[in-house]
Formats: C-alpha cells, sequence, structure tokens
C-alpha cells in the first residue's frame, strides 16, 4: 500500500522589514498571469483611438528610415560598407527603437500604474517588464519591415542572422537595467520625466545609427562601447550583413558586460526603492 | 484553540514627515539644496542634528499586536488617522512595516478601492480579466466565475462596450462583482462600501455576509458605517493614534469608541500666537454636539478677544464635509455685535443640525464687520462626527452621491 501523499504546505506568508529576497522570486512566478495581463491591457490600449492604429508601429520606423537614409546617405554620403543604405540604416534603427521605446516606457510605468501600485500588491517588476513586451511587440512588426526591404534589395542574409534573438534579448535587458533605474529614480524625482526624452534624443546622435561605429578613432572606441546600444547596433549589422562588416570583439564585450551591470544594479536599487513605492507615489 | 490564521506583532509603520515642503513629490534640485543645507548645518551644530532628525519621524502604527482566527470577521474602526488603512496596507503588502512582524497563513485579496486597475478604454470583459488577474486570480479562476460575474454586476448587454462609456453605477457594480467573487481564506476590505447606489450597496453587504458566514473565510473590514460594521463583523479592533485601544466584541469596542470620541465630542481649538496686526481675534474654539439622531444640536463656544480697535463685528460658523467642502453656513442673531470697547466676548452659538449622514464635520469660525471685512477667520478649527443614521434601523451605508442630509419623510397608504 503506497502511503498518503503528505499535506501540501500550507501557504504561510511573514511580513517583516527588509525581508524576503526568496518569496519575491517566488512571488513572481506565482504572478506571472498578472504580467501577461499587464502587457496585453498595454497593448490593446496601445493604439486605441487612434485612426491608423497598429499603422503607428509602421510608420514610425519607416519615416524615420528614410529621413536617414536621404541626410546620411543621400546627402552626407556616410559610407555602408556595400550594404544597400536602408537596409543599414534600419538594421541600426531596429534594435535603437526598441531600446528607446522601452526605455520611455519602462521610466513612465510606474507613474502611470500608480493607482495599481498604491491599492494592490504584487512583485512590482512586472510593470517595467511588462512595458518592455510592450515595445516588443512593435519591434516584431519593424523586423517585418525589415524583411519587406532586404526581398525589396534583393538583399541575402548570412547565417549570422541567427545570432539575431540573443542580440534582441540584450537590447531588452541593456533597456530594462536602465528603465528599473530610471523608473525608481522618477518615482521620488520627478526631474526625470524630463530627463528620459533627453537621453533618448541624445542616444539617437550618440549610437552609430547613420554612421558606422569604425568612424570613432581606434583609440576612443572600447570607450565608445560603453553605450549598450554600440555593441547591439553592430551586432545587428553583423548579423543581418554578414561578413561585410567585421566585428570589432572587445566593444561588443564591453557593451554586454556594461548592460549587465545595468541591469544588475538596476535591479538592486529597484527592490530596494519597491519596499516602500507606495509611500512615495 | 486553533493556530491563528493572522498573527501580528510589535507591528509599526513610522513615516518620515516633511514639514517645510508639503509637496507630494521631490524635485532633485529641492534634494540637492537641501542636502546642501543640512549638510551644512550638521557641520556648524553638530549637536543639534539628532533632535531635527527625531521630529521628521512619525509613527502611523506603534506595537500593535493581535491575532486572528480562521473564520472571524474583523471590523476595524477608529478615526480618520489612527492608522486603520495603514494597517490594510500592511497586511495587503503594499508597503513594508518598520518594526514587528506579520505572519500569515493563506492567500490574502485586498479589497481597498473598488476597480482597481479598471482601464477605461477597455471592455467590460477584458477589464473582468485584467482585474481579476490584479485582485490576484487566476485566468481559469475568471473563466469559471464569469458569468456569475457579469449576472452579479447586471451588465451582460454592455459585455462589450468599453467602460468608459459605462455610468458610474454600472462600473461600480461590475468592479465589485469582480471582487466579490474572489475566494481568497482572507479578504481585507477598506471603506469599498461608500460607493454605488443603495440597492447595490444592500447587495454587496449580502454578498460579504456570505462570504464571511457561509465559507467560513476571515473578513477584515474598515469601516466608518458603525451599521455595517455592527451586522456583518464578529469581532472588532479599534485604533487611536497607531495603537490598539480595544480588541474585542463589536458592542465592547463601539461603546469605548463612542463614549471617547462621538458622545461628547468636545473638540477644542486655541490660538498659539497672536499676530500684532490684527483688531479682533478668535482665541479659543471648543465644539459639542448635543442631542441623539435625528435631533443633534452643534453647540460653539467661542472665546474673542479685542486687542485694538474695531469696527463692530459679527460671527458665522461654517460647516464643512471632511474633505472640506462647505455644507452649510450659520449666522446667529447677537444681541449686540462685538464692540471692541468690551475686550474679552465670550459666545455660545447653537445650531440646529439637519439630518445629515454619519460622517466626520468640520466647521470653521469667521468673524468679521458688517462690510463683509474679514477680522479673523479659523478654517476647519473643529471637528465632529455623525455616527448613527438619522434614519432609525437603516442598515446600508450613506454615501455622499446622495447629498449630506437626509430629509426626515413618510408615506403612508391612502
Amino acid at each position: 500500500m503506497t502511503p498518503a501523499p503528505p499535506p501540501t504546505p500550507k501557504y504561510e506568508l511573514i511580513i517583516e522589514a527588509g525581508r524576503g529576497d526568496r518569496e519575491y522570486w517566488r512571488d513572481l512566478w506565482r504572478y506571472r498571469e498578472l504580467f501577461y495581463f499587464l502587457a496585453w491591457r498595454d497593448i490593446l490600449v496601445r493604439y486605441k483611438q487612434t485612426i491608423i492604429g497598429i499603422g503607428w508601429a509602421v510608420l514610425r520606423p519607416l519615416l524615420t528610415m528614410i529621413v536617414f537614409t536621404f541626410v546620411f546617405g543621400s546627402i552626407a554620403k556616410l559610407p555602408s560598407q556595400g550594404v544597400p543604405y536602408p537596409i543599414w540604416v534600419f538594421a541600426g534603427l531596429l534594435p535603437w527603437q526598441l531600446f528607446s521605446t522601452s526605455l520611455t516606457e519602462c521610466s513612465n510605468s510606474l507613474i502611470a500604474n500608480a493607482n495599481l501600485l498604491s491599492k494592490v500588491y504584487f512583485p512590482r517588476l512586472i510593470v517595467p517588464a511588462s512595458a518592455v513586451v510592450v515595445c516588443f511587440i512593435d519591434f516584431l512588426i519593424a523586423i517585418a519591415i525589415l524583411l519587406a526591404l532586404m526581398i525589396f534589395y534583393n538583399f541575402a542574409p548570412s547565417w549570422n542572422i541567427l545570432l539575431l534573438p540573443p542580440l534582441i534579448a540584450l537590447t531588452c535587458f541593456a533597456s530594462l537595467g536602465a528603465g528599473l533605474w530610471l523608473a525608481a529614480l522618477n518615482v521620488k524625482y520627478r526631474d526625470f520625466r524630463y530627463v528620459v526624452p533627453f537621453i533618448v534624443q541624445l542616444g539617437l546622435y550618440i549610437s552609430p545609427i547613420g554612421f558606422s561605429s569604425n568612424v570613432v578613432p581606434e583609440q576612443w572606441r572600447l570607450l565608445y562601447s560603453i553605450n549598450p546600444m554600440v555593441g547591439v547596433i553592430d551586432g545587428f549589422r553583423w548579423a543581418i550583413a554578414g561578413s561585410v562588416v567585421t566585428p570589432y570583439v572587445p566593444g561588443f564585450l564591453m557593451s554586454i558586460s556594461f548592460s549587465g551591470l545595468l541591469t544588475y544594479t538596476g535591479l538592486l536599487y529597484f527592490r530596494r526603492v519597491e519596499k516602500t513605492l507606495a509611500d512615495h507615489i | 484553540m486553533p493556530e491563528p490564521i493572522i498573527n501580528v506583532e510589535h507591528l509599526g509603520k513610522s513615516y518620515l514627515l516633511q514639514h517645510e515642503n508639503r509637496q507630494r513629490y521631490q524635485s532633485l534640485r529641492d534634494e540637492i539644496v537641501k542636502s546642501a543645507q543640512t549638510f551644512w548645518r550638521d557641520i556648524r551644530y553638530p549637536h543639534k542634528r539628532q533632535k531635527r532628525r527625531s521630529q521628521e519621524n512619525f509613527w502611523a502604527l506603534q506595537d500593535v499586536s493581535f491575532a486572528i482566527q480562521p473564520g472571524e470577521r474583523i471590523g476595524i474602526i477608529g478615526r480618520n488617522g489612527a492608522g486603520k488603512s495603514t494597517l490594510l496596507k500592511i497586511l495587503s503588502r503594499i508597503t513594508e512595516p518598520t518594526q514587528g512582524r506579520v505572519a500569515i497563513r493563506g492567500r490574502v485579496a485586498s479589497l481597498l478601492e473598488v476597480g482597481t486597475g479598471f482601464h477605461p478604454e477597455l471592455s467590460g470583459r477584458e477589464n473582468i480579466f485584467l482585474n481579476g488577474a490584479i485582485l490576484g486570480m487566476t485566468r481559469l479562476e475568471i473563466l469559471r466565475k464569469f458569468s456569475e460575474i457579469v449576472e452579479f454586476a447586471e451588465v451582460e448587454k454592455f459585455l462589450d462596450t468599453p467602460v468608459k462609456h459605462y455610468s458610474s453605477g454600472m462600473y461600480v457594480r461590475l468592479a465589485f462583482a469582480v471582487a466579490a467573487h474572489l475566494e481568497p481564506e482572507i479578504l481585507v476590505v477598506d471603506e469599498v462600501l461608500a460607493v454605488g447606489d443603495a440597492e447595490f450597496q444592500k447587495k454587496c453587504l449580502g454578498k460579504m455576509e456570505d462570504v464571511a458566514a457561509k465559507d467560513g473565510r476571515t473578513v477584515l473590514l474598515v469601516s466608518h458605517n458603525m451599521m455595517a460594521i455592527r451586522t456583518l463583523c464578529s469581532k472588532s479592533l479599534l485604533l487611536s493614534g497607531g495603537k490598539i485601544q480595544c480588541y474585542d466584541t463589536v458592542d465592547r469596542c463601539l461603546s469605548i469608541y463612542e463614549s471617547k470620541y462621538v458622545n461628547p465630542n468636545v473638540c477644542t481649538w486655541e490660538r498659539k500666537e497672536i499676530a500684532s496686526q490684527e483688531s479682533l481675534v478668535i482665541l479659543g474654539i471648543s465644539c459639542n454636539l448635543l442631542g441623539q439622531q435625528p435631533v443633534h444640536v452643534l453647540e460653539i463656544s467661542v472665546l474673542l478677544e479685542s486687542v485694538k480697535e474695531h469696527k463692530s463685528a459679527f460671527i458665522a460658523v461654517d460647516v464643512l464635509d471632511s474633505s472640506g467642502g462647505a455644507i452649510m453656513q450659520a449666522i446667529p442673531l447677537l444681541q449686540e455685535p462685538l464692540a471692541w470697547q468690551r475686550k474679552s466676548h465670550n459666545l455660545k452659538i447653537s445650531i440646529q443640525l439637519p439630518p445629515l449622514i454619519p460622517g466626520v464635520y468640520l466647521a470653521s469660525v469667521w468673524v468679521g464687520s458688517h462690510n463683509s471685512e474679514t477680522l479673523d477667520w479659523v478654517k476647519e478649527a473643529v471637528s465632529f462626527e455623525i455616527t448613527e443614521s438619522p434614519i432609525p434601523n437603516r442598515t446600508f451605508p450613506y454615501t455622499r452621491n446622495h447629498g449630506f442630509m437626509v430629509p426626515i419623510s413618510s408615506c403612508v397608504r391612502i
């Protein structure tokens, strides 16, 4: 005879000051459905009451690409290493737009959900994380445009393209890391509401979107790669255009480690602020 | 005795008060300027440092310990600022305590607001799922309860309409319906019954009674509605100034609460300092609520002093709701206007109140001369609380949506 299964341990919760990292991660898993629902809500709502709706997800990257192609490709005639210029720009623009929209949405997410945070408990990490997911949907649409462009220019990608998913993941992590910092800071200091658009605007110019990062003098290149998007954008171009782009490995590693650092510290800071978040919001 | 389902030990929560800065949020610039100032002061006056810090600490809850057995329904009562909401926020893990420990055995669902997370652009159907998830239901649970929720809320026809087009009644009904179908071991509810129309409130109370009595769930309810506490709860927790005043039967807690805060209802206000340019000043105000529903008399004693020459003056009392909105004004007839030669004036004003709905009210006292020149004005000087319903035996709560006064009316078959 098999022994009766032991009674399932009753869920017990201890609330104490400064407690519970282990419980936190368990809760994160327990509340995963809320994560889906929040992302789902934001996706549903994102383009409500707009005329062209999801068309904005197509139009925005497309128009930016056209402007960049015109300004940098046709007027400034910056080199694109033999790749059709629109594809070249687009390969840089894609991760950048994913990064910048995620960063913006992430840093506003806590304030935008203030009423939720002050009335219900759930691991707060869900809020900025679901903000990133929403931007990721826009990104997927933009990827489709890239494919259309490649077909139009009859441009065959190399096998490197298989490395695109980890690069996309890296972008998401970098934006989440920076987003966590900004979201937590934003709750206490609303100055960051003005800082974020500035970062995004500046980032567009200091990231190698319209130009190639090998324009940067060799001795500065490693320092330049602290910007996590430098590694990502170079990586994207390498994945899409293949061997015509020579990867700059130290820079890439620099970008990875800096995004890692950003995410890690962002997480720590966010967790610290999170505990008394409701008192500040 | 079974193990308690909630065990609270020496719970405390302190907030940092920002005296000089009443803004809801700081800006970075303020912070930098302030920390530079603080730093400089600390260097110059190191001995003053400790004192200033401790003044900024405010204990919303202090050394609170109690245990709740499974199946008990606890009504948490106390005046505004007694720490009721803070306690609920800690129990529902919205904020962390500063001290102490809480052990909870079971799933907690907290309902601190009706319709938290409702999105106006989403349809009723979508909001049911979203709100359910926010309150901690799984998708399967919501699916199982879906038709029940819709039926309870009476919104079948509008399920696919965005809730921004809902009437406020429909909105509240839908929101409560979702919450009412939670199946946690512990339900934490904050003053949510104060919304919605009377009929629906009755339905909600009934539903909550069901939840508590039939399913044997543990309920913690904060309410200013003493009738609701009486009908729903088996035990009560009276908080005062962040500490437990009484944790006993509902009757005992309510009688202590009423004897302590409500019945004599003496609240006083005193002037701390007199500005030099003033001529007629109010030195002190005290108020006393006499009588019983539906006939309450608000007695206000005012002590005034004529510091220097002023025009002859008269007095007015404003009665405001707890959020500061004026409800009515009383301008009592004076036997003689207040003249400056009389130096000191001791007045007793009696205001016969209309049948007010339960709640906390404030009174402001104004003195001025006939050409509406303000001499002194003490805003929201004293407060009083109405706890009983103007209409006897009314069990469902009042809502301010229907006004502050209940006309005494009658109806006979003819």
